[in-house]
């Protein structure tokens, strides 16, 4: 005889305290303990107290109109936007004469233009370097002119944006190739060739941008042969390419080391030749491997090229100072100026970390299994 | 059987020989590098010849004739230009030094913010990172200088607290004990506790590595210090004069103070290199995995244990070499004084070149001077990581 079994249905468990939802994220990241809770009240208190402060000086109370009375009269209670239109013009193309504007924002445009399509996967092809020297050749014929009917601008009068941008790709664009050999010289295995190296990296390594400007402004003019002048501009590209060069090399050596030996073996097992090796087995993994270093490598030359304003070149931090230091009426405003050009340097440089976040995530997608 | 061994392979010196072409390479290499060297050597020198420019280093005991804003030692224009750059080369390090702990504190605080409970904070901390990186050092310095001498008020009516800090347009002032034996007493006693306390540490330490048994590390020498200033000030004979800095009709005058100059170099620098450093930190504490800390839990360590025991010491490996290099850049970047007109190595530099025309021999002096800093911050920072490295068997 069997004992039939009931089913009897057990009283069902809660369910669990729910984890998401923006009331729960609140809970967790703001009101989790006493301590945390207090430590969230007190910045709320802090943003209240000085939020207002700040509209009220940049928004409400600005003055937008590039009227300098109605920025005298709003002095101490709210900003001064109106030196911005007003002088945005200077601030962005500097000496540049002004009817010829046309010519930097055209360039500039298109070096941007060119920038962005080099950033994106699908136009990652061997064209893209024809594209480049057309996009440069393009560049320069703009800006100087000479040709074409157009007047001719001599280089201390170029500055602004079109100088910033210039300076910094010209830069890249030259010491890319330069620091790969550097990187491959300091790895190799003749001892000639590796100290050459070493000694050109470590010495520029260890001094500032400002000793090799200073160098390439002072001391170029004596290095050549006599009778012989290069242009104050390509001198200082010369110098940040050459510095820029030395701390690439260092982060393309890093890629070089953590190749595994068994790779290069294999190539040997292959027959390739070391240049083979190199192009077709090394770089290509090497390199890949470093790009978010060397994204904030570029980050940095960009921020560098500032520094140029300090050996006469009006470049954008240089250029606002020209705007506004002869001007007696505008000088007073110069802080929401340099506000304006903050904004300016931290679009770019945001927009390339942004960008170089991706391209880690492209490279990571590559590796997942 | 013998084994047969291949074979030493046989000097070769065709040109299809590895080692022939070896040797070729770092001949033409070595000949280019020297024949480039000789080559603007030789331009420099005609050069100078022609535009008549002395060269040598004998200016440098000629008298500077230029004054220098501030100093650390001793300085009036009567002195030599070699004495004049020494200051300036003391000016860098004053900065140098004081910039790199104050940029470690700030941007270890905020790299640890990152990792705070308090959604608010580490958003903070993550914006702070964002902002002063993305913005080149030189415009942030400019910035901050604009602020010192355009919003702070004049130095005739400066912001002052409690009759002890003043901040002005004329820089910062704070009261200071008076020079003397009284408080050199203080100080005295303040340095014995020091050594009292790093003593007092060891012993703990070694006691620990010994026996497991493990003792107070902070509180106790902590109060040694306290104490032993403390007698020293009862030996001192109770000073209590403190150099107060005074408003003057236009000028404040007394007390430590920094010019703005100085203050706004400091803060830039500051600021800016404390970004960096805070992403350092968050790497390094980041590449300590979760495991590490699960075990340690279930080892039975307290969460301050596990920071200190386990997270830290393995995280501070990753962290020490980048670590260097911000101290590097923050010293490289300290050259940017002369935007500011803080009298720098750079600036004084500078200024030489102008007056003497001496550009090869002060650039040349520049770059040794920041050569050797950096390479004995590396050798001492060298020094440290292989003390904190891990120790493996």
């Amino acid at each position: 005889m069997s004992t039939s079994q009931t089913f009897t249905p057990i009283a069902p468990r809660p369910s669990p305290t729910a984890t998401s939802g923006w009331v729960n994220w609140l809970r967790q990241n703001l009101f989790s303990s006493p301590g945390n809770t207090a430590t969230t009240l007190f910045l709320l208190a802090l943003a209240i107290y000085l939020i207002p402060g700040v509209l009220e000086w940049g928004l409400f109370q600005a003055v937008f109109a590039p009227s300098a009375e109605a920025c005298q009269a709003a002095r101490g209670t709210g900003a001064c936007w109106g030196v911005v239109s007003e002088k945005y013009r200077v601030i962005l193309l500097g000496r540049y004469p002004f009817e010829e504007h046309w010519r930097p924002v055209v360039a500039t445009s298109l070096m941007l233009g060119g920038l962005v399509l080099s950033c994106m996967r699908a136009f990652w092809k061997p064209w893209l370097v024809l594209m480049w020297i057309a996009i440069l050749a393009v560049f320069f014929v703009l800006m100087s002119g000479g040709v074409m009917g157009l007047s001719n601008v001599r280089t201390d009068l170029w500055g602004g944006l079109p100088l910033t941008i210039m300076l910094a790709t010209l830069s890249i664009f030259m010491a890319f190739p330069l620091a790969i050999a550097v990187a491959l010289g300091r790895r190799s295995e003749l001892p000639a060739i590796r100290a050459v190296c070493i000694t050109y990296i470590e010495l520029v390594r260890g001094v500032p941008l400002i000793s090799v400007l200073f160098m390439a402004s002072f001391m170029f003019p004596l290095f050549m042969p006599q009778g012989m002048s290069i242009d104050v501009l390509v001198r200082v590209v010369i110098g940040i390419t050459l510095f820029a060069a030395a701390y690439m090399a260092e982060i393309v050596r890093g890629g070089l080391q953590a190749i595994p030996k068994g790779q290069l073996e294999a190539a040997d097992t292959l027959g390739l030749s070391y240049w083979q090796t190199q192009r077709k087995i090394v770089l290509p993994q090497a390199l890949a491997m470093v790009v978010p270093s060397m994204m904030n490598n570029f980050i940095s030359i960009f921020k560098d090229t500032s520094l140029v304003t300090i050996v006469s070149l009006y470049e954008l931090t240089g250029a606002l100072s020209l705007a506004l230091n002869s001007d007696v009426e505008w000088r007073p405003f110069k802080i929401e100026a340099y506000f304006f050009i903050t904004l300016v340097y931290f679009l770019f440089c945001f927009a390339m970390s942004r960008y170089s976040l991706w391209v880690e995530k492209q490279l990571s997608a590559s590796k997942a299994r | 059987m013998a084994p047969v061994t291949p074979p030493p392979p046989k000097k070769n010196w065709s040109l299809n020989s590895k080692a022939t072409r070896g040797v070729l390479y770092q001949v033409i290499a070595l000949f280019l590098v020297v024949a480039t060297l000789a080559f603007l050597a030789n331009n420099t020198q005609a050069n100078m010849a022609a535009r008549g420019i002395p060269s040598g280093f004998d200016f440098l005991s000629a008298p500077a004739g230029f004054d220098i804003g501030e100093t650390v030692i001793e300085y009036d224009p009567e002195q030599s230009y070699a004495v004049a750059i020494s200051a300036g080369v003391l000016n860098t390090l004053k900065v140098a030094i004081i910039g790199i702990v104050l940029a470690t504190l700030l941007g270890v605080s905020i790299g640890v913010a990152r990792f705070s409970r308090n959604g608010l904070v580490r958003g903070l901390s993550y914006g702070y990172v964002e902002l002063f990186r993305n913005i080149p050092v030189l415009l942030q310095l400019l910035m901050w200088y604009l602020f010192m001498v355009e919003v702070l008020p004049d130095s005739s009516e400066s912001w002052n607290s409690f009759d002890a800090f003043f901040l002005s347009k004329g820089g910062f002032s704070m009261a200071w004990p008076t020079a003397g034996v009284g408080w050199g007493w203080v100080w005295f006693g303040a340095l014995l506790g020091l050594v009292g306390a790093a003593v007092w540490r060891r012993r703990i330490h070694q006691r620990f590595e010994q026996t497991g048994q493990d003792g107070d590390r902070l509180w106790a020498p902590l109060a040694l210090v306290l104490v032993l200033a403390l007698v020293g000030w009862l030996v001192g004979g109770l000073p209590t004069q403190f150099d107060m800095p005074q408003q003057l009709d236009f000028m404040v005058e007394g007390g430590a103070s920094a010019t703005p100059e100085f203050l706004t170099l400091l803060i830039g620098l500051v600021t800016y290199t404390a970004a960096f450093i805070a992403e350092v930190v968050r790497g390094g504490v980041q590449s300590v995995s979760m495991g590490q800390t699960e075990a340690a839990s279930a080892l039975g360590l307290t969460p301050q244990h596990t920071m200190k025991l386990v997270v830290l010491p393995q995280a501070l490996r990753v962290i020490i070499p980048p670590l260097t290099n911000q101290y590097l850049n923050l010293t490289k970047n300290s050259s940017l004084a002369v935007a500011v007109g803080y009298p720098d190595v750079v600036s004084v530099a500078n200024t030489t070149i102008n007056q003497s025309g001496r550009a090869v021999e002060c650039i040349a002096i520049i770059m040794l001077v920041y050569l050797t800093t950096s390479i004995s911050t590396s050798i001492f920072m060298n020094w440290y990581n292989a003390r904190s490295a891990i120790k493996e068997r």
